[in-house]
């Protein structure tokens, strides 16, 4: 019974200083943002990286998830004879919440466990040390640029996985199941809102590429610097973005939508 | 900041620097002297924290007791921006070359110069090309860190190491793996860039004879303490016991072949289902 409330609380206090060590390391990345204004580069080619790179996987989970939520929705729809607003569903669907978590978790799999295996094994093979040693700070050099890059390429990934599940919806919807054309895009039109819908649905997408990216640099710096520590740290990574990723989901759903 | 009791002489002291590591003592109240433009050989076996005297003194783990004076100054009182103004004087060539893996030989090389300097890039690609012949590998300017084999990897580190000319350089094993014709390239590239360039050079190994044929004077370190130091020659006649395993390398002395386990033969028949 000791023995359990010792664990609890060492695994408590292991917590707290590795949020301390993280919310230390986020501030020096965060210093060494306005330096980047000076070296564009160096965030181009990792916006390269973290942003282009993610853009099949992106488009190809967008028009799969638009299409099956017009399958689904349209025989749902159709029992209530409301096939018109088909297009409405899908819309909403995506740019509320789809859009951004999903591609907020595709990002965690796709660029967050790079970050972190990159970051990881820069540190294994001693370049961070390295560079340290020739008087070039890594936070600044390395983190910062894939940090900023993660926050800029979130939101523009999220707006493409909602347009391209438009576009599923519509192939499907319109394309094989009949629906009016006119209905579709004009419903939409008329029932979505510029601030309440597409523009909350950005703001989550922004504050997950904050926490994912986050996430990631962070595992992989303070990574235990041998094979199977890199492992481990890329494995969290996913794990806690996605846990994360709903986490904050919920509670921006709630600050949002919670009025309604 | 600066120390007058520094000699002039002397590039880093190492006054009573205690170190753990967790629980475990890897440094136990232990002074050391670097003088200039010689070179000075850090030795002892695997695990008694060469590596980490080296992260002590340019800066990159804390002592728990004692100082590090670099040039003047207390390495570990310094601020950040005064301790990255003095790693530009100091060069470290890491065991694994520790070359940045997306950047060409020349990249690499130009790495520090593009960072600290405002050089038009005429000038960097002058200067690059200049280390990169010192250290004989101008025709590998194009070829990526994992084209080079482990020797080739080492040179061109050695080269973005002095890219800045500084004042010192540390040398984290540079031996360890090399093949003799390896060997022999790095040992002569360690002496001649001393005698060139007055470079001030501290070596950390456990190769004792390569180490011993460039250094002027080696300090070998075991159990968190100096066991001994002096010339090469004066090392090699040591009185201590424990010194001439090491140098000789024994396989029996005061450091024994068997880690200590119960009785043999116990061991062997107290086996029970």
């Amino acid at each position: 019974m000791l023995k359990t409330f010792q664990n609890l609380g060492h695994t408590t206090l292991a917590s707290f200083s590795k949020l301390g060590r993280a919310s230390f390391f986020l501030l020096h990345a965060l210093s060494g943002v306005p330096k980047l204004l000076l070296r564009p580069r160096l965030l181009i080619n990792q916006l390269y990286s973290v942003g282009v790179l993610s853009f099949l996987i992106i488009t190809i989970s967008g028009l799969f998830v638009g299409m099956v939520i017009s399958f689904q929705g349209f025989h749902i729809l159709s029992d209530f004879g409301a096939e018109e607003t088909l297009g409405v569903m899908v819309a909403a669907s995506l740019v509320r919440e789809l859009g951004p978590v999903m591609s907020a978790l595709l990002f965690a799999g796709r660029a967050g466990s790079a970050l972190t295996a990159e970051i990881g094994l820069m540190k294994a093979t001693e370049q961070l040390s390295g560079m340290e040693m020739m008087a070039v700070d890594p936070i600044h050099r390395i983190i910062a640029p894939r940090y900023l890059a993660g926050i800029i390429a979130m939101p523009i990934l999220a707006i493409l996985f909602s347009c391209i599940g438009v576009l599923g919806g519509h192939l499907v919807g319109v394309g094989l199941l009949g629906v009016d054309n006119g209905s579709f895009w004009a419903q939409m039109q008329t029932k979505l809102d510029f601030r309440d819908d597409i523009l909350n649905g950005v703001i989550k997408s922004i504050v997950f590429g904050c926490a994912v990216t986050w996430i990631a640099l962070f595992e992989g710096y303070d990574t235990i610097p041998t094979s199977e520590g890199v492992s481990r740290a890329t494995t969290r990574t996913v794990v806690n973005s996605a846990f994360t990723i709903l986490g904050l989901d919920f509670i921006l759903t709630t600050l949002m939508f919670g009025d309604n | 900041m600066d120390n007058s009791n520094q000699s002039s002489n002397t590039i880093v002291t190492i006054n009573n620097l205690t170190f753990y590591r967790g629980n475990r003592l890897i440094f136990d109240n232990i002074s050391l002297e670097f003088q200039r433009a010689k070179i000075t050989a850090i030795m002892g076996p695997s695990g008694t924290g060469k590596t980490t005297l080296l992260k002590l003194i340019g800066g990159q783990l804390q002592p728990n007791r004692g100082e590090v004076l670099v040039n003047g100054q207390n390495v570990h009182k310094l601020q950040r921006s005064q301790l990255f103004e003095l790693r530009k004087k100091m060069g470290m060539l890491f065991q694994s070359g520790a070359l940045l893996t997306d950047m060409s030989v020349f990249d690499n090389v130009a790495f520090p110069l593009r960072e600290h300097t405002h050089l038009p890039e005429s000038m960097i690609r002058s200067l690059v090309l200049m280390k990169l012949q010192a250290i004989g590998l101008r025709g590998a300017r194009d070829l990526m860190p994992s084209e080079l084999s482990g020797g080739m990897a080492r040179r061109v580190a050695l080269a973005r190491a002095i890219a800045l000319d500084p004042l010192m350089i540390m040398y984290d094993e540079p031996f360890t793996g090399q093949d003799p014709i390896s060997k022999g390239v790095l040992l002569h590239l360690i002496k001649s860039l001393n005698t060139t360039l007055g470079l001030t050079s501290i070596i950390v190994s456990h190769d004792v004879h390569e180490t011993a044929a460039i250094a002027d004077y080696i300090y070998i370190i075991a159990d968190g303490k100096i066991i001994d130091h002096g010339t090469p020659a004066e090392i090699q006649d040591s009185k201590s016991e424990w010194v001439q395993q090491f140098v000789k390398g024994a396989m029996d002395g005061p450091v024994h072949f068997h880690y200590p386990a119960p009785d043999y033969v116990d061991d062997l028949l107290s086996y029970s289902n």
